[in-house]
C-alpha cells in the first residue's frame, strides 16, 4: 500500500483532473483508474459563466484532494497559492509547481526548495514537483516534503522516462515516497516507472486525450499494478549472452 | 438599492448595501463552501463569509478549483 504523510492508498496512480472532454467522462475516468487521489488546479472563477464546480462532481470523501500551484512563477506565488487552496477547504496536500518558463514549464529548483520551506513551515503536507535531479531530492526531503515528484520527461508530452538514469538514484536515496510525474505518455511508461520501484505515478494528459479516455484510465491501473507487482517479486538481471530455459543435458538421443 | 459598487474578479460590480459576503456569493450561482475569497488581498476565513457586509470599494478575488494536473 502506498503511504504518504501517514495516508494509506489502495493505488498507485494518482491522475489529473485537467484537459477532459467534459465533467462526466473526467468523473467516469478517475473512477475507472481506481485512484484515491486527483490533482486540481485553483483559478479565478469566471462569475458570468461559472461552469462546473469540481467538488461537487468530485465526492471528497472518496478522493484526497491534492490542489496543484500551477501559474506560480515563483515561491512567493505558489505559497500565496497554497494558501487559497487551503482556505477553499481542500485539506493541507499541495501539490507545488513553479514554473516560470512557459515553453518548458521546468521546475524552478530554488524556488521550489523554498516554497517547500515556507509550507512546511505553514502546516501543509507539500509533493513538489521537481526535475529529476537526486542532489535536489535529498534538499526537498531534508525541508520536510511528503513525497518528491520527479518528472519523466515534460509536461504534457507523453515521451516517457528520458530521465531514467536520474530516477533511479532518486529512487534508489529516497526515504519518501517517490511519484514519478509529467511525460508519461502510455501505460508501458507507468510500467516501466513502477517496475524501477517508483511508489506512485502521476497521469493526467495521456488519460484525459485518449479516444476513450475512461478505458485508457483503466490501462494505465493495470499497467501501474503490473509494474509494481513485478518489482515487489523481483525482476532478473540483464545479460549480454542468451541463458537457455530449457535443459541442456538429456539431448543424447538426438545425435 | 444597487448604489454601491465592489471590484470583483476585475470587473466592477453594482452590489445591494449591506450585502453579506455570502449572500453576494450565492447570487452569483456559488456555493460558499468550494470557494476561496481574498479581500484587499488578505485571504479570508470561510467562517467569515456570512458575516462580512460588502462596503464600496471593496476589492474580492474569487477563486475556486477547476481541472489540472499540471500547469496545463
Amino acid at each position: 500500500m502506498l503511504t504518504i504523510a501517514g495516508r494509506t492508498f489502495t493505488s498507485r496512480l494518482i491522475v489529473g483532473t485537467g484537459k477532459f472532454a467534459s465533467s462526466a467522462v473526467m468523473q467516469a475516468a478517475i473512477e475507472a483508474s481506481g485512484t484515491g487521489m486527483v490533482t486540481v488546479a485553483l483559478r479565478r472563477v469566471d462569475l458570468n459563466d461559472p461552469g462546473d464546480d469540481l467538488m461537487a462532481v468530485l465526492d471528497r470523501r472518496q478522493y484526497v484532494f491534492l490542489p496543484n500551484t500551477s501559474g506560480a512563477r515563483n515561491a512567493a506565488e505558489a505559497v500565496r497559492l497554497a494558501h487559497l487552496a487551503r482556505a477553499s477547504g481542500a485539506g493541507d496536500w499541495v501539490k507545488l509547481e513553479v514554473t516560470p518558463d512557459p515553453r518548458t514549464l521546468l521546475p524552478d529548483p530554488v524556488e521550489t526548495l523554498k516554497a517547500t520551506e515556507a509550507l512546511v513551515k505553514d502546516g501543509f503536507i507539500v509533493l513538489p514537483y521537481m526535475n529529476a535531479d537526486p542532489i535536489l531530492a535529498q534538499h526537498l526531503q531534508a525541508a520536510g516534503a511528503a513525497a518528491i515528484m520527479p518528472l519523466g520527461s515534460l509536461i504534457g508530452t507523453n515521451q516517457g522516462l528520458l530521465t531514467r538514469f536520474q530516477l533511479e538514484i532518486i529512487i534508489e536515496q529516497a526515504r519518501v515516497p517517490v511519484v514519478v510525474d509529467a511525460g508519461l505518455g502510455a501505460p508501458s511508461h507507468a510500467a516501466q516507472a513502477m517496475e524501477m520501484g517508483a511508489d506512485a505515478v502521476l497521469v493526467n494528459t495521456a488519460i484525459a486525450v485518449a479516444g476513450d479516455p475512461v478505458r485508457m484510465a483503466r490501462a494505465f491501473a493495470a499497467a501501474v499494478q503490473a509494474g509494481r507487482d513485478a518489482f515487489e517479486s523481483g525482476l532478473g538481471v540483464t545479460a549480454p549472452v542468451a541463458a537457455a530455459s530449457s535443459p541442456q543435458s538429456g539431448l543424447g538421443f538426438l545425435r | 438599492m444597487m448604489n454601491m459598487k465592489i471590484i470583483c474578479n476585475g470587473a466592477k460590480i453594482a452590489v445591494e448595501d449591506e450585502l453579506s459576503l455570502a449572500m453576494f456569493l450565492r447570487g452569483k450561482g456559488l456555493d460558499p463552501d468550494t470557494v476561496a475569497v481574498a479581500c484587499d488581498g488578505a485571504i479570508l476565513a470561510r467562517e467569515t463569509y456570512a458575516d462580512l457586509r460588502l462596503r464600496e470599494g471593496m476589492v474580492l478575488e474569487v477563486v475556486r478549483f477547476v481541472g489540472g494536473g499540471a500547469s496545463c
